[in-house]
């Protein structure tokens, strides 16, 4: 009699990284479910097309590089990415844009680095910034919220939008509009109360913005449920949303005319929560401690403010998650966990123990 | 009920427990061989005392321990030795190794032997001689000889006495089902580990709060024996050693050190049985409680199993199924090694032989790209990053291993079992970790060669320089003598007359005149006193010299430790003896 022979542990935990994957694309349903309600089927749209774009990309790549397609598309990153990054761009974008972007996602940021696992950068974040700098006026024309349409006309029908997206359509009158964080962006010389009053993105809105309240409140929910499966720990999305509040709070400055805008406000606008429980929980360009991941994710809270209050960009997650995907190797040298046993947390450079 | 800490990280894998435990445990038919392997525990292997041929019966010692940190090996029944050589092992490698084959009579005749019922009046050193010559070493994992683990020769005494009865490991029900049917027999064991350990303060028996039935099987037996039965929620790896001392105690076991420099004794309660054996009934260690389950046999029970007996004939009594399952597991399984044949035989340690069918431990799947989502990292016991530590196992970048703390893995497997890539992880931590042991040995034996090499320059070059202060000297000394004939020829002139007119013109004056041209030649050789002193001047100024070179180099060699400290000292003492002389004649010339 001959046994197999295979290293321990041979009992397995069910959980596998397609699962995961998949998982993380059931979580971003209800906001996108809040993004199409609000600002109609252009999400939706950019989602299918993204995802379609992402999945030629990969199986291009992974024959190139002679493995096994299959294999590699079941592991699902590359639909994450895309619908991601789908998510993130403007409803009704042009489709070429959906397209670039994708495809600067899947084949420069992940592919060239050598796909899953060692991308040092958030893939669907490269391409948003590629996109936002190489075609800003596409990147900042927003659909304007459910609300806000001038009465009697609705957002475009899904064949109207397939067409607007793809045959250069214009969308009729006043389907386009600011954002709440461009409203602030340009709004100095008014009391934050003056422009709570006069915008109608604020006085149509329960608390942060019409329209966007409910796509932020959607990720909150989607993200809930990753943290209660246990997909990631608490630590990166409490860092960003503890910081970029706490941040909100001491900038205040009692609502006056220079004020960037209220702590609810910069929660739920823009990409605050997608960013905070879907964008920045990557965990292959994040920091890997749970110490390292909550100032990482500190330290985006932290830039988002700043480059939203002080910056040129309107909204900041992009920009922000880039620049703590530098720092995560440096965050990682100084955060490593205390080891059963040692009296000491070590650095990861640090050979001999102090 | 006394305080518990809880560990970080654990999973919770499905128990499978219960299949186990339906029937007590049983007694298997006498195999026709057993195998007795001379190394079942940590430290040198046995040495054989008995021939092929010789007749043995059942506890009689086959081997003796070898040195201090070994255990003899016994009879497990009567029989005929019929084989010393190299069989399979139960090893994770599938190497081979020295064992003693008995072919059995199965008359099961046992030698003669009597245990003591008042341990409590003899000696702990004798309990402890006892306890080394039934054979016993730790029966829970590792098999560290039980009598070095109680021996006195330790800084502190022992105040805490841990018996681990966790058995966290999944499908293992032999320690349970011994607690269950044995407590009373345990818990002797347990009073004499305290008498040979001088009666320690706490005395705590750590459980897991899936075993009920054992809990409550101790609780008459400890009774008012100041021995505490400790339960705490059930999480794998509880009951590796550092996780039930923190649980226990609230106490981590520093890096690099043993639980006896803490003051504890950490010991599996299956040992405490057989050392009860040994003690109060005069056994040695013959026989354990072994697991065989797993849905590829068709009875899975607890057996009372010889040691040496083969896996075969604990499977093939068992029913087993060799096309349900591909593997059969020695050990549990998070922590168990697979065997390679079904003729290895069972040890000291094994406590369980697990035959998983295909549906209940299939096929590992390819494994994914690590996406360092960190599951490992809450999962890992020790709070170690899983993650990193594989991916510089991967670039064998060996100091950021290090500085990652990869040797306070315990390799429990919690990593692995998490990861939802499939990764192997522990597979890599202990490539990693021989890696790094063998890059330090390697380090050890070429810094000896670079040692060795330079002391043969540097040994050279001493004699070397030596010969040349000698060539020195006696040139010196050449010209120093030349000089002075010259000076004592030209002295002589003036004043010669008086010895050189007679000895030529009176050439049968011999004797008295040979004297005296003679010891006119040694006053003429014979420096003045000016140049002697002036000549030990010199010799003690290069002495001054050397001595200051020498210790130069001494205390260099001290700061950097290359291990030529010796020889230097030894040569600043000659050089400073030397010395010495010089100064000492100068002295005496002075005067």
């Amino acid at each position: 009699m001959a046994f197999k022979q295979v290293s321990s542990p041979h009992a397995h935990a069910a959980q596998n990284t397609s699962n995961v994957m998949k998982l993380v694309l059931l979580a971003t349903i209800p906001g996108l479910a809040a993004l199409t309600w609000q600002f109609g089927w252009g999400s939706f749209i950019n989602v299918v097309l993204a995802s379609a774009t992402a999945v030629v990309c990969e199986a291009a790549i992974v024959r190139m590089r002679g493995r096994s397609i299959s294999f590699y598309l079941g592991d699902y990153s590359a639909v994450v990415t895309a619908v991601l990054l789908g998510l993130a761009l403007p409803p009704l974008a042009p489709w070429w844009i959906v397209v670039v972007g994708t495809v600067f996602s899947i084949v420069v940021a992940k592919q060239l680095y050598g796909g899953l696992g060692y991308n040092p950068f958030n893939p669907a974040m490269v391409g948003y910034v590629v996109l936002l700098i190489s075609f800003p006026i596409q990147m900042t024309t927003w659909v304007a919220p459910l609300a806000l349409l001038p009465a009697g006309t609705a957002h475009p029908g899904l064949i109207e939008s397939l067409q607007i997206v793809f045959a250069g359509y214009s969308p009729a009158d006043g389907v386009t509009g600011a954002t709440p964080l461009d409203v602030f962006k340009h709004s100095s010389g008014l009391l934050v109360d003056q422009v709570y009053d006069r915008e109608p993105l604020f006085n149509q809105a329960m608390f942060a913005g019409a329209g966007w309240e409910w796509v932020n409140l959607g990720f909150l929910l989607g993200g809930m449920v990753l943290l209660t499966q246990r997909i990631f720990t608490w630590h990166g999305p409490v860092g960003m949303l503890g910081a970029l509040a706490l941040m909100s709070i001491i900038f205040w400055d009692s609502g006056s005319s220079s004020s960037p805008g209220s702590p609810l406000m910069h929660l739920f606008s823009g990409a605050s929560m997608m960013g905070a429980f879907f964008i920045l929980t990557d965990p292959v360009s994040s920091a890997v401690s749970n110490r390292g991941r909550l100032i990482f994710g500190a330290l985006i809270g932290v830039l988002v403010y700043v480059i939203r209050a002080w910056g040129n960009y309107p909204d900041a997650v992009a920009f922000a998650v880039l620049l703590a995907n530098f720092a995560a190797p440096f965050i990682d040298n100084y955060t490593l966990p205390r080891t059963y046993g040692h009296t000491d947390r070590r650095r990861a450079t640090e050979k001999e123990e102090d | 009920m006394s305080r518990t800490w809880v560990t970080p990280g654990g999973v919770h894998p499905p128990e499978n427990k219960h299949q186990s435990v339906t029937q007590p445990i049983g007694q298997l038919p006498i195999p026709e061989k057993l195998i007795i392997p001379l190394s079942q525990h940590i430290g040198a292997p046995a040495t054989p005392c008995v021939e092929i041929g010789q007749q043995v019966l059942k506890g009689q010692v086959i081997a003796e321990a070898t040195g201090m940190v070994s255990i003899p090996m016994h009879a497990p029944s009567s029989g005929t030795i019929s084989a010393i050589e190299h069989r399979p092992i139960a090893h994770a490698s599938g190497m081979l190794a020295p064992c003693i084959e008995i072919t059995t009579d199965g008359a099961d005749t046992w030698i003669e032997h009597q245990g003591i019922s008042d341990y409590e009046h003899i000696s702990p050193r004798k309990l402890i001689e006892m306890v080394g010559n039934a054979g016993i070493s730790g029966m829970g994992g590792a098999g560290f000889p039980s009598a070095v683990k109680l021996n006195p020769g330790r800084q502190r005494p022992i105040d805490t006495l841990i018996v681990n009865a966790t058995e966290c490991e999944p499908y293992i029900t032999a320690d349970d089902s011994a607690i269950r049917e044995r407590a009373g027999e345990i818990v002797e064991g347990i009073k004499i580990l305290s008498a040979i350990l001088d009666h320690p303060h706490h005395i705590m028996i750590g459980i897991e709060d899936n075993k009920p039935e054992a809990i409550e099987a101790l609780a008459p037996h400890v009774e008012g024996t100041g021995i505490s039965v400790v339960v705490f929620p059930t999480k794998y790896p509880s009951g590796g050693e550092k996780q039930l001392i923190y649980i226990l105690t609230g106490k981590e076991l520093p890096a690099g050190k043993l639980p006896a420099d803490e003051g504890m004794v950490c010991i599996n309660i299956g040992t405490t049985y057989a050392i009860k054996r040994a003690i109060i009934d005069g056994e040695p260690l013959i026989s354990r409680v072994t697991t065989v389950t797993g849905d590829a046999v068709g009875i899975q029970r607890n057996y009372d199993t010889l040691i040496g007996t083969p896996v075969s004939h604990l499977l093939s009594h068992n029913q087993f199924d060799e096309q349900a399952g591909g593997r059969v597991v020695m050990g549990g399984p998070m922590m168990g090694f697979t065997l390679p044949s079904a003729d290895v035989p069972i040890v000291k340690t094994t406590n369980c032989i697990l035959a998983p069918s295909y549906s209940e431990i299939p096929d590992d799947e390819p494994a994914q790209p690590c996406i360092r989502c960190g599951m490992c990292a809450e999962a890992c016991p020790v709070s170690l990053l899983p993650q990193q530590l594989f991916w510089y196992a991967q670039a064998q970048e060996h100091d950021r291993l290090e500085a990652h703390n990869l040797f306070d893995c315990i390799e429990c497997g919690a990593c692995s079992y998490v990861c939802p890539s499939n990764i192997p992880l522990v597979q890599y931590y202990r490539a990693a970790k021989g890696e790094i042991r063998q890059a330090r040995e390697e380090k050890v034996k070429s810094d000896h060669a670079r040692e060795r090499f330079e002391f043969h320059k540097e040994r050279i070059e001493q004699a070397e320089r030596e010969k040349e202060a000698k060539r020195v000297a006696r040139r010196e000394a050449t010209q120093q003598a030349k000089a002075d004939h010259l000076a004592a020829t030209a002295n002589g002139a003036t004043n010669a007359p008086a010895t050189a007119a007679p000895s030529g013109a009176v050439p049968s004056s011999s004797a008295a005149d040979i004297i005296a041209a003679a010891q006119a030649r040694a006053a003429a050789k014979q420096a003045s006193p000016e140049d002697q002193r002036a000549k030990l001047e010199r010799t003690i100024a290069s002495a001054e010299q050397r001595l200051k070179m020498a210790e130069e180099k001494l205390a260099e060699a001290i700061n950097s430790d290359t291990g030529k400290q010796d020889k230097l000292s030894a040569v600043v003492e000659n050089t400073r003896q030397k010395l010495e002389q010089s100064k000492f004649k100068l002295a005496e010339l002075t005067e």
